[in-house]
Parts: structure tokens; sequence; C-alpha cells
């Protein structure tokens, strides 16, 4: 039988805010464990909760990015259940009445076409703290510096059909998070988490089989690995006979496969209800349209813009606009070096190439923007031939300095005066009176040998299209 | 509704609530007694009544994204049961 | 000095007849030979009174003064007291030190009110009598068989006894106003919103208000003013200019319109309390009040919808006392479900038991809509029952309670507690203010008149209720015995 596999993403980024959600410790990353949980994130008797307008603000610009509806009134409930990562034995969520919903994320899929994926939701909510299961005598130890962080889950519909489709959207959001600057997008530390529903059905069948939800996938690369591993478990277990449970399962990264959670065995009775303790949420059209304000442009937009301003193809232009600081490196790179297509072969090229092997972000590229600018100006006047500015771009790369220095140091300015390039045609003739013969006599090929010499003859300086022009001249005159 | 033992028993746990098994009885009967009286409201016709969450029905006010609060982990985990090296100590959790 | 009401008190600290520091040791000599009968604190703070009010002391001879300046009080123990303990009448927080003070107790601290102690209560404030305090029943002053009410109890009981001038207390369904009624005080219950919450143990989040328990209506109007007040640590707080509540305490109640709810003198309320009333609104009459009768149809819905509403909220309050971070952890426990298991069981008594469970079942999947929504909905129309009351009266008065204070064990099963409250839970379903002062006595024991005003007629309360204190002295009666 032919399976088709239905994914949905529950997308949880932690939002970019100085304080936390409901109270005014701060958030920052990697502090001593419990030094930022304050009364109110303890959850200490008689504490209550105050709304971060931040974490509102940065929500519904999320839900603007998105073509979301922004609701006028948004409600704050409490979801109900015991963990010590979660002091108050409830956490602080949106249910019914979420801040933003019914939005979509379009994605671009390997064959170039595009898809849209809806999102069902996308709501507020406070993280929990951290287990931490290194033994203490046979106890788990318990951090609560991330409770009450804010997070925005966002939520898609079942509109993904492969694990492929799944990572595709994963990185949109992500870029898009970034673009809007609302999370820093950090996996490793946990600043952008993701939990999948996966089921599979016979292709054709309009109902959805049974789904598994996959907690813990917090890479690019495990989402795939994870989605991939369960559906060909629950084609397994179908194709066995058997019959999918619906189950909370947990990805393991070092044996690559999904095992239920015991945690999350029994089935839970979260008894959301409104928090008292928190009135409504109502954004007004004015609150609204200030937010719109402050968007970005956004990278469907900014990728239709270098389609048309720099003649890029789709594929290109969405390459460079799957981050904003790819983007604005891409255009720096492109204003300086006067010339958009040059800069975009470039960036996805040797950039991109030089970074992949050293494993580096584009932020912390060895070559400024603007220094790739000042090389691409001397390729496009002709002082560097393409094979020398690879030859440059590595100086730079190894800090060198800029193109222009290193160009006058190591004397690599490419010859492009035709007196001095005939004349060392003339002395590379001279001194191959038999090729010549030979060449004359039919054996074509020996016109490498010539070209060859040349450049050997310049140190590769000599400007080849020039070279090749003069010599066959020169060949086939006398 | 009447409750019987299991669903005490039921309710308890989804509370984590310990309770001797030989009070259970009388759980079961002063349950059953409140939710027969809370049940009065059965009665009352409330379609199209929207919920009343808060007396006052205001709006939430948002508070500056500032940072107000200091470590005071010390003082906290003064009155806590069972810590060590910061963290509060709980029997090994099991995911 | 026990005699005097704190504005009395306030002018003998201004006359220098005494000091804070002489006061408030009379008063912890009052506690020291009376509290064993009544049991009305859990804990006295004899070392930290009396250098509060030498503080007090030295502000006064600075030339600072202030309605509360150096008045000795007694502070429900539901209110956060940084260093001091803070049980909430329960088992479960026995160990608790507060390691922060309550907007409250800040507030009362900054006026430089001096803390006696804190008063007992029934658990988590789930109880009409104290008698689900961990630390033991109160007794009422009047009838040491009788209880005091709750689940303010202990502040009811040791200002009846003039154990301390005024206390604090809470009211979630009539836990300020019963026990006044019950103990002969005065006792306020504010708008919800007027007094922050942040620092008072949760009960029932959108039920609660925290409040004084009196003499008088003039030492109400006092301490209300500096524990009333917008607080930006509760988003329930509501943002209002402060309100000097002893500035209209002496107009006169010409023309008052005051409603009397049919609903509130029916089946149910003992004969001889009714007539008490009655007198009481003579008085008003009196008074130049017009008095109407009115009705509030959906009266017998307050205590049901109110046995969803409060427990389903107190369900998910009481669910951070865990045993991880604080409060009591059972010994040894075996495993993660058995620490909270434990924990819990030993912690809660059996009536916070039964409301926790009540909550828990009513917000359970399947339950919702029957249960928490439904009598939230009745919240509504109860609700509207008032805002419509309100068009055609100024204040609403009847009985605090059905009867007057009842034994000790009388009443062991939890529908007929529930019902001791069954006239003053509408208002916190509501967020009216709502007040009960001494208007006489039956067998010896008070009773209590209340008054029901529109959403931040607080002023209006205190000033009619002030009149009736200038031509009744019910409120300047004390048990015998103190």
């Amino acid at each position: 039988m032919e399976w088709e596999t239905v994914i949905g993403l529950e997308i949880h980024t932690q939002l970019a805010t100085r304080s936390k959600i409901f109270s005014g410790a701060a958030t920052r990353y990697g502090a001593a464990p419990n030094t930022q949980a304050c009364a109110v994130d303890l959850g200490l008797p008689g504490v209550l909760p105050v709304l971060n307008a931040e974490a509102v603000r940065m929500a519904v610009k999320f839900g603007l990015a998105t073509g979301c509806t922004i609701a006028p009134m948004s409600v704050f409930a409490r979801k109900n259940y015991f963990y010590p990562d979660l002091p108050k034995g409830y956490q602080i969520s949106q249910f019914e009445l979420p801040i933003v919903h019914g939005g979509h994320i379009d994605i671009l899929l390997e064959d170039g076409k595009s898809k849209r994926v809806g999102l069902t939701r996308a709501h507020l909510e406070e993280d929990a703290g951290k287990s931490l299961h290194e033994d203490f005598h046979g106890m788990t130890g318990i951090d609560l510096n991330r409770a009450g962080t804010p997070l925005l889950e966002i939520v898609s519909e079942p509109d993904m059909r492969s694990a492929a489709e799944a990572v595709a959207y994963m990185k949109k959001v992500h870029s898009l998070v970034r673009y809007l600057e609302i999370c820093d997008g950090n996996m490793q530390e946990g600043s952008f988490r993701c939990d999948a529903n996966v089921s599979v059905r016979p292709r054709g069948q309009s109902e959805f089989g049974t789904r598994t939800e996959l907690k813990n996938i917090n890479s690019f690369r495990f989402v795939e690995r994870a989605i991939n591993f369960e559906v060909e478990r629950q084609i397994d277990v179908l194709e066995g006979g058997g019959k999918v449970i619906q189950e909370t399962r947990l990805f393991d990264p070092d044996k690559n496969e999904t095992r239920p959670m015991r945690s999350k065995e029994e089935a839970n009775d979260y008894r959301y209800f409104p928090d008292p303790d928190l009135l409504p949420v109502e954004l007004d059209a004015a609150f609204i349209e200030t937010v719109r304000g402050t968007l970005p442009e956004l990278p469907d937009a900014k990728q239709q813009r270098f389609m048309a301003d720099y003649e890029l193809s789709a594929y290109d232009a969405g390459a460079l606009t799957a981050s904003r600081e790819l983007a604005d490196y891409f255009e720096e790179a492109a204003r300086v070096g006067g010339d958009g297509k040059l800069a975009a072969n470039w960036v996805t090229g040797e950039l991109a190439g030089l970074l992949n092997r050293e494993g580096l972000e584009i932020t912390a590229s060895p070559v400024s923007a603007t220094s790739l600018g000042g090389l691409l100006l001397r390729i496009r006047d002709n002082t560097l031939s393409g094979k020398l500015a690879k030859q440059v771009f590595e100086d730079m790369c190894s800090g060198a300095g800029e193109a222009d220095a290193i160009i006058e140091q190591k004397g690599l300015k490419q010859i492009t005066d035709t007196g001095a390039i005939e004349k060392i045609i003339q002395d590379v003739l001279d001194a191959s009176p038999k090729q010549i013969e030979q060449y004359r006599a039919g054996q074509e090929k020996l016109f490498g040998y010539f070209v060859g010499q040349v450049m050997k003859a310049t140190q590769g300086k000599a400007n080849p299209a020039q070279v090749n022009e003069l010599l066959k001249k020169r060949l086939a005159g006398d | 509704m009447a409750l019987d033992s299991a669903a005490v028993a039921r309710i308890a746990h989804l509370a984590r609530l310990g309770i001797e098994t030989a009070d259970i009885p009388e759980y079961a009967r002063n349950l059953s007694d409140i939710l027969a009286f809370v049940e009065q409201l059965d009665a009352v016709a409330t379609n199209g009544v929207p919920p009343l969450a808060h007396p006052l029905e205001a709006r939430q006010r948002l508070r500056p994204d500032e940072v107000t609060e200091t470590d005071r982990r010390e003082l906290f985990q003064a009155i806590a049961p069972s810590v060590e090296a910061g963290l509060y100590l709980v029997p090994k959790v099991i995911e | 000095m026990h005699r005097k009401t704190l504005r009395e008190l306030a002018d003998g600290l201004r006359a220098k007849a005494f000091s804070s520091v002489e006061l408030t040791q009379a008063f912890l000599d009052r506690i020291q030979a009376h509290d064993e009968r009544i049991n009305s604190f859990i804990t006295v703070t004899a070392e930290p009174a009396l250098e509060a009010a030498r503080a007090a002391d030295a502000r006064r001879a600075a030339g600072e003064d202030g309605p509360l300046l150096g008045l000795p009080f007694a502070h429900k123990d539901i209110f956060c007291t940084e260093g001091v303990k803070t049980s909430c009448g329960s088992r479960m927080l026995d160990n608790f030190i507060a390691p922060y003070d309550a907007t409250v107790t800040a507030k009362l601290k900054a006026a430089g009110a001096v803390m006696l102690g804190k008063t007992n209560m029934d658990e988590f404030a789930m109880g009409s009598s104290n008698e689900t305090s961990y630390y033991g029943p109160v007794r009422n002053p009047w009838d040491l068989d009788t209880v005091p009410g709750g689940s303010s109890g202990g502040s009811a009981a040791a200002v009846a006894a003039r154990l301390a001038p005024a206390a604090t207390g809470t009211d979630t369904g009539g836990s300020i106003r019963q026990p006044a009624a019950l103990c002969g005080l005065t006792g306020l219950k504010p708008t919800y919103g007027a007094v922050s919450r942040y620092g008072m143990i949760a009960f029932a989040s959108s039920l609660d208000q925290a409040g004084p328990m009196t003499q008088s209506a003039e030492d109400a109007a006092l301490m209300l003013g500096v524990m009333a007040g917008f607080d930006p640590r509760d988003s329930t707080s509501v943002e209002r200019p402060l309100e000097d509540y002893c500035a209209g305490l002496g107009n006169a109640l010409q023309g008052l319109r005051i409603g009397l709810p049919r609903e509130y003198f029916g089946e149910g309320l003992d004969g001889t309390v009714a007539k008490v009333i009655e007198t009481a609104i003579g008085e008003y009459r009196k008074l130049g009040a017009e008095v109407v009768d009115i009705s509030l149809p959906n009266s017998h819905l307050a205590v049901p919808a109110y046995y969803v509403v409060a427990p389903a909220e107190c369900s998910s309050n009481l669910s951070r006392f865990d045993g991880v971070r604080f409060g009591h952890r059972c010994e040894n426990p075996h495993d993660l479900q058995d620490l909270y298991v434990r924990s819990r069981g030993e912690g809660f008594g059996a009536e916070v038991k039964r409301r926790i469970m009540i909550g828990t079942y009513a917000l359970s999947s399947g339950y919702y809509d029957a249960y928490y929504l439904k009598a939230q909905q009745v919240r509504r129309l109860i609700r509207e029952d008032f805002l419509k009351a309100f068009e055609q009266v100024d204040v609403i008065m009847g009985p605090t309670a059905p009867g007057t204070a009842f034994r000790l064990g009388e009443k062991s099963d939890p529908v007929s507690m529930y019902l001791s409250d069954i006239y003053t839970i509408a208002t916190n379903l509501a967020g009216l203010p709502g007040m009960s002062i001494p208007a006489g006595f039956v067998n010896g024991l008070p009773v209590g008149l209340q008054l029901i005003g529109n959403y931040f007629a607080e002023g209006r309360l205190l000033n009619a209720a002030h009149q009736y204190q200038q031509v009744t002295d019910w409120h300047r009666r004390l048990p015998g015995g103190f």
C-alpha cells in the first residue's frame, strides 16, 4: 500500500524580551541556577502575574507578518498539571482565545514550487523550568530560571506531507521570527523548539490516521530524522496489522528513534479555565497599527524585490533572503560592488562554501560585505580574472586585508594592455616553431598549449579573453 | 451527580491529594451532597448569558518590559525543603 | 486603653497621653493574659512589635503624623509578612517564613502601624467558623462555647476581646462580614480591586478581597485609607485616585435610599435576628433614610454558584503547595508522585481537600460546561440583579448572617456550614463592597446588619455605618471577662 504522511508542527519560540512574561526577572540565558527565578516565577504563596507589554507586541508582530487575525480580545487560561519544573502546578497559557489565529506561511519545495502551510494559531504562554537529571544522590535538580520566559507557540495546520516539507516550514518560521527580531532563534539554547504531530494514512484516504506527538526536537536535522523514523515506525505497525496509539513520544537523537514518554503516559486532564489573576487582553486598532509600523521588510517581499531589482532567479533570491543577516550582507556587497548578479554568485558560491566549511554564521564571516564588494569592483573593472579573484578572496579570508591591498602587494593586477600581451605572444611563438608547425598541420588542440605558455609567462595575470582573441588572430593571420 | 469511591479516588489522584482509604466513603458522601446542592444551578435558564469571570470586566494592564528583580536565591531557598548547588531537589523525574 | 477605638488611641498618641510602645505593650499584655481562652493568634510578634512601636514613636517625635502611626493591629495570617511565619491556618505552611511582604503588609508598615501578631483563621480561608484551622478553633469572646465565624475568626475574636484595637481580614464569601457580625464588630469588604491582593495567599482569586475589621466605621475608614490603592503588582487592582474615606463620614443620611431585598428576609433567617435588623432599619428611617423593598431574584443561586467558582479557583491556586520549593514536605518520598500525594495529603485538612476535589471535578473534562461555565453565567445574573437594584437605591441592607454565633461542632455537614454565608456570598460574586455593623444582640450574642453598596461606594457605606453608630452604642459593647 502507498502511504501518505501528514504532519503538523507546534513551534515554541522564546520571545526576546528583557524580562519574563509575568514578572520582572531577567530572561538572560546561562545564569547560575535559580538566580533569575523571582518570587512570581517560583510561585510563592500570594504572588500575582502582570503581563509584559513587549511579549504582546511581539506576538502581534508575528501575527501581522503571517496574515493572522489579531484577536480584539484574548484570554489567558491555566493549564493544570503537576510537574516539578512547573512551579505553580499550572502553566499560564492561552486556550480558547489565542492572541492571533488563522494566518499562513509559504514554503519553497525542492521542485521549486511554493506551498502554503496554514497557521491554526499562535498563542502566548510561559515557559517551564528545567529538570537536571545528573545525579544528586538519586534526586533530580530543578532550575527555575527559564520558568516564566515568554513563549509564542505557533501551531500549524496538518498541511505538511513529508519530513522535508516540515523542515522547510520550520526553517521558514525560524527565519521569520529572526527577521521580526522577536526570537534569537538559538536552537542550542532552546530558544526555538518544535513538537511534531505525525500520522500516516493510505494515499487517497481523506480522514487522518491516528497521530503521535514527537517531543524534544531541537534542530532542523532532528526534525527530519525524528519524523522519518516515526513514519517508518507507524507504517510498520499498520502493515503488521497493528494500530497506532495516540501518545507522546520522545525523540532520542543518539539512538535515532522515538519512544513513548513515561511521564506523559497518564491521560492528562488539564482542566483549562480562564486565569482569574489576569484580565482579558484587549487590543485596539491603534495598538495594532503601531505594531504594524514596526514591521521590517519580510522574507517573501524581500525575495520578490531581489528578483526584480537584481534580476536574480527565484532560487537565488530565496537563498539570499533565508536570513535577514544574509540578505543584508548581500545587499551591502551588491551596493559596493555595483553588480547584484555578481554579488549573488559570490555570496551563494565562494562565501557560502567558505562559511559552510568553517561552520560559521554569516554574521561571523571573516570577509565583510563591504570588503567583498571591494573585490567585486576589481572583477568588474577587469583588474582581476575569475581565478585571480578566488586567490585574492582566499587571502582576504585569512586576514590579509582588503582586495586592493592584496592586489597591490602581490602585484596581481591583470594584464589587459593589448600591446603588452601581443609582445608576450610573440615571445612564446618565437620559442615554439615546432608547435606552430604542428598546429598549422591540423593539431588544433595545441592552441591550449600556447595559451598556457602565455599565462605562464605572465604568471596568470594576462586577461584570458584577450589572450585567446589575440592568439587566434596571430595564428590564423600568418 | 453522586460520586462513588472510585470517582473520589480518581479526583484525589488528579489533584495529587493523599486520602486515607478509610476516609473515602465519607468524602464520597460529602462531595455528593455538595454537588447535589450546586446542581440547583441546572434549573436556571442561562442560554445566551455570557459567563462572568471577573466582577469588574476590566482589561489587562500591560507592564513595561523592564528587569526589576534581583537574585534572591539564598533567601528563597532558605525556606525550601531540599536544595543542593542552587537547585531544588525532587525524587528522580523519569521522562 | 483597650476600650478605645483606633481613632481615640490615635488622639491619645497625638496628645502624648501614652506612647506607641506603652500602647503596644498594653495589648501584648492583654494577648498574654486572655488569648489562651480564645486562641485568636497563631503567632505573636512581641519583639518586632515593640521595635516597630519605638520606630513609630521616633517618627512622631520627629514631627510626623499619620492615621495609623504607632497604632497596633492584628494581621490575618493569610498576608505574607517578611521574616514572620505565614501559615494561612494550615499545616502545609506551618514552617513557612514568608520571604516578602504582601502589599497590604507593606502599606501598613509604611504607615507606621504596629503588627502585634498573626491571627488564626480557617485553613486557607475555607470555612465559616474557624474550626478548620490547623491551629485549633477560635472561640467567640461573647460565648466561649460558640464559634467566632470565619474565615477571619481570629481577627474577629481578637478585636472583640480587645486584644487588638483593630485587625485585617479577607473576605471571599463573607469571611470579614460574617465573623464581624458574630463577634459584634464593624467589618468591611471593599469593592473587588480596591485593595491589592499581592501577597495575600489566594483562595479564590476572582472573589478575594482584604479589608478592615474594627470597632467602628470611623476606624474602618482610617484603616481602609491605608490598605486600599492601586498596586501595579496586581493585574486586578483598579487604577483610581486615592480616596479619603473619612471625608464623608459626617454627611447626613437625609434622603438616603435603602433597599431591603425581600429574598434576605425569607425562609432561613432566624426570627429574632430579623427583629434586630428591622429595629436597625427603623433607626435609619429616623435618620432620614427612605426605605424601599427590592428584589434580588437570583439570590438563592449565589451559594451554589459560589461553591463551583470558589473551589474551581482554589483547586488550581493550591496546586503550588507541592512540597518542592516551600511548605510541608513528607518524610522520605519514594518517588515524585509519592512526594506530591503525601505532602499534600498531610499538609491539607479535610475541608481544603473537599474544596480542591469539588473544584478539580468541576473543571475536569466533560464537566466544565455543566458546572464551571454554568456558575459563571449565573454569576452574571446575580451581578445584574444588583446593578438593577442600584438604579433604585443607594445602599442595600439586610442581615449579615442568618443567625447568631453557633456552637463549636454544631454544623458538621459541609452544606449547612456553607449556608452561613447565604447573605454575604452574592456581593463577592458581583465584586461589590459590603459591610457588617453591630446592630443588637440576641441572647447575649451580637447580630450584624449588612450594608451593600455599588462599586467603589465604600465612602457611602462608611458614612451610613458611621451615622448609625452616632445614634447607637452596640459597637461599644464589650464581652464580659475581657
